[in-house]
């Protein structure tokens, strides 16, 4: 195998791994940031064992979230050394912003938050965990607005043979990055929410802790349903940017392959990329594809044969990752819609508790295959028009990636499997009450 | 601001970066090294570990804060630095995860097995990138074997007698920086043992340093700005005051001043360094004409600037909660607050 089939393999595991704990932490943060809120405001002890509980269980997760981060900060340095001379002008920076603003002050606070609970005071403790919730957000746009610069390129001149900043307001700007720090972070909200109901409706159904585990519930079912229709509002713009800024992908997300107008979303196709068409198709809706890119029914939309076949991005995963993701934002919405119908008889909703016990992956499952749509999609370019992926990797030899992309997939996979394992005990462990 | 101006305040705070990063995380380092050694029990290891819970995490960014400014300043250096000592850093890495997680997941499950490997992970993932670091930095400040097609070492390459020099180096100054630490935030029988650790690593550090100062002399040319503006020596003359300080400190039971004389010690050695390479940031031993530069690898002017206006705002106030944390965490530990919940 070469150096860039490994590198990027190396890349989508050590992304994908990360890329499991970030979005719970996100959105656990903000949940247990207000659940200790209204302990400092109401002294309810529920809440503090609340609090307590799901503080907990996001320690566990964020302990593996940020170790496996750190190995990210400098793989565009070992594998990607092309690269990172050719945007350290731009991308670099966004990523120094990142740690001096953000990743400094959520580290130190959660610290402080963990060992801090007798020497601050229930207020003081509780608007920590609100710091390091806006730390993480705050976190995530740099890294989306790096992102989305190599997926749109703004703010920059090409000199010295590599892209220069040019306008810095330009690049923090950029819709494509904003678009996606929206989509991305509404989305790590829905899987904590689902996350969070996932683990209640396990406790609700074994009939313990009932009133602790109703109102953990309730709360993430509120925060789930508002956040999973923004994420798809968000997400029905974004596939407008996209049609715009990169139409090859918008092309790959519908396996698309004849430029025409009216174009049709296929309920069901199967893409054959060697001979250029989809071999199977049925369930075509005339004018929705045109209508999804540019809100226009008789727009036309460019097919892929369109684009030379060493601009197109590999169809079928793109395809396959864009519709699975679209299809389990849908049921989220209705899973949560109908929640809140039963909100007030939870306990004697049985189904519709499995239900979401089992739907704890599926955000996970969305989200990760969002990313592959964005990464995947921007393929064969790193930075979408500027560099091709082969030629921004490190002058290394491809034995040394074989290895540590080995050490990589054993070492994660064990922290991994660790992680779950301690994630699942105390998640079944249930709250430590105030009695006890 | 003129350019050249420019890059020689980024090649500074490149390397302050670099010395609070030594300076900080120095102490984790060194007390997950010692923990074999000075903790004899279960509730000494996790004491221990207690003892810099609540800071590691926010010490180990300025790791990530140096890696990303490299990227934004120097993005030649980053790109060729990573590359080249590509193992090395990721075995660093490796060992930073398994200690981040280990203090997470040591005391979670109560169990002598699940507890000694956590252990293990932790003195592995301690010793192994102050080891690693001091190997990578000496490395540089050698020279690296670079030409116009790049980097051409090996990890064993690296591993020459300078190089594992300097690991001892920053092995000896984070051990002794641990143990003081250690003894600021404990009482008792840990107290003393960390007290005594220091006094006996401080004398193997002291060798450790007067060997490496000499080898300096024959093995890099950092000494060249030194001679040329012999005012610098005062640099290395503070390192080796407060060096003696340390010990000064150690003598007189003050383990807290013993502390802030070993930060001093760990930012001048680096300075010293720092400013002996400067304005190489990695030279090329078979020829300088391939060396990176302050100057030739720097990003551009823009760039440089608006990173300098972000980075002046921004690290004071950092420095400034940072400040509030280890005031408010420099108390000693009892075992009461092992108790807690939320300990490691």
């Amino acid at each position: 195998m070469d150096v860039v089939l490994l590198s990027r393999m190396q890349f989508a595991a050590a992304t994908m791994f990360h890329f499991l704990f970030v979005p719970l932490t996100l959105g656990l943060s903000v949940m247990v940031a207000y659940m200790e809120t209204k302990y400092a405001r109401t002294g309810d002890e529920t809440y503090l064992s609340m609090t307590r509980f799901w503080g907990k269980l996001f320690l566990i997760n964020f302990a593996v979230g940020i170790v496996t981060g750190i190995t990210l900060e400098f793989q565009f340095g070992t594998n990607w050394s092309r690269y990172s001379e050719f945007v350290g002008d731009i991308f670099g920076s966004l990523l120094a912003i990142e740690a001096s603003t953000s990743f400094f002050l959520e580290s130190t606070l959660i610290g402080v938050w963990v060992f801090g609970w007798k020497k601050l005071s229930r207020k003081a403790h509780a608007a920590v965990m609100w710091l390091v919730a806006f730390a993480g957000t705050l976190s995530s746009l740099w890294i989306l607005l790096a992102n989305g610069w190599m997926q749109h390129p703004v703010g920059y001149t090409m000199r010295n043979g590599r892209a220069e900043l040019e306008s810095f307001m330009t690049v923090i700007t950029n819709p494509f990055g904003l678009l996606e720090f929206l989509h991305t972070v509404s989305g790590a909200y829905v899987l904590s929410a689902f996350f969070v109901m996932g683990v209640s409706a396990w406790h609700l159904l074994k009939k313990q802790n009932m009133d602790f585990f109703t109102r953990s519930f309730k709360i993430a079912l509120v925060f789930g349903l508002v956040s999973s229709l923004f994420v798809a509002a968000i997400g029905d713009t974004h596939g407008v940017h996209v049609a715009q800024t990169q139409p090859a992908k918008l092309a790959a997300m519908e396996s698309h392959w004849e430029t025409k107008t009216h174009a049709p979303l296929h309920l069901f196709a199967i893409p054959d990329e060697k001979n250029e068409r989809n071999s199977v198709e049925f369930g075509s809706i005339p004018g929705v594809l045109s209508f999804l890119g540019y809100h226009d029914v008789d727009a036309e939309v460019r097919g892929l044969r369109d684009f030379p076949a060493d601009e197109r991005p590999p169809v079928l995963l793109t395809f396959i990752s864009f519709r699975v993701m679209v299809g389990l934002g849908t049921l989220f919405i209705l899973l949560t819609v109908y929640g809140i119908f039963k909100r007030n008889r939870l306990a004697d909703s049985p189904n519709y508790l499995k239900l979401m016990l089992f739907s704890i992956p599926l955000p996970y499952v969305a989200i990760e295959l969002g990313w592959v749509l964005a990464e995947v999609g921007r393929q064969p370019w790193i930075v979408y028009g500027l560099m091709r992926t082969p030629s921004a990797v490190s002058p290394i030899a491809a034995p040394q990636v074989l290895f540590s992309l080995i050490a990589f997939i054993a070492v994660y996979g064990l922290l991994g499997a660790l992680g779950f394992y301690l994630m699942l005990a105390n998640a079944k462990k249930g709250p430590v009450t105030a009695s006890q | 601001m003129e350019l050249d101006v420019l890059q020689s305040i980024w090649f500074f705070i490149w390397g302050l970066l670099w010395a609070v990063f030594f300076m900080t995380d120095g102490f984790d380092l060194g007390i997950g090294a010692l923990l074999p050694f000075l903790g004899k029990s279960d509730s000494d290891r996790r004491m221990m570990i207690n003892a810099i819970g609540p800071l590691w995490d926010g010490n180990e960014v300025w790791l990530i804060t140096a890696g990303g400014v490299t990227f934004a300043a120097f993005p030649k250096v980053y790109a060729v630095m990573f590359s080249s000592l590509y193992t090395p850093l990721l075995l660093i890495l490796f060992g930073l995860i398994f200690r981040g997680v280990s203090f997470e997941f040591r005391s979670k499950v109560e169990s002598i097995a699940w507890r000694n490997f956590w252990d293990a992970c932790i003195f592995a993932g301690s010793i192994a990138p102050a080891i690693l670091f001091g190997v990578a930095f000496a490395n540089i400040f050698q020279g690296l074997p670079m030409d116009q097609n790049g980097y051409h070492g090996s990890l064993i390459y690296l591993l020459n007698p300078y190089g594992l020099l300097g690991g001892a180096l920053f092995l000896m100054l984070f051990l002794v920086h641990g143990a003081l630490w250690l003894s600021i935030r404990t009482s008792g029988p840990l107290h003393d043992r960390g007290m005594s650790a220091g006094g006996n690593l401080w004398l193997g550090l002291l060798v450790v340093a007067v060997v490496f100062l000499i080898a300096t002399w024959f093995s890099t040319s950092l000494y060249s700005n030194y001679l040329s503006h012999p005012i610098l020596f005062a640099v290395p003359l503070i390192c080796v005051l407060s060096l003696v300080c340390v010990k000064f400190f150690l003598m007189k039971k003050d383990a807290l001043k013993a502390w802030l004389a070993s930060c001093l010690t760990i930012v001048s050695a680096t300075f010293f360094c720092i400013i002996g390479l400067f304005p190489n940031m990695l030279p090329s031993i078979p020829d300088a004409a391939y060396s990176l530069t302050a100057s030739n690898a720097s990003a551009s002017q823009l760039t440089l600037t608006i990173m300098l206006v972000i980075v002046l705002i921004f690290i004071p106030v950092v420095i400034g909660y940072q400040l509030w944390a280890y005031h408010l965490f420099s108390d000693k530990l009892s075992t009461h607050d092992l108790a807690e919940d939320e300990a490691y």
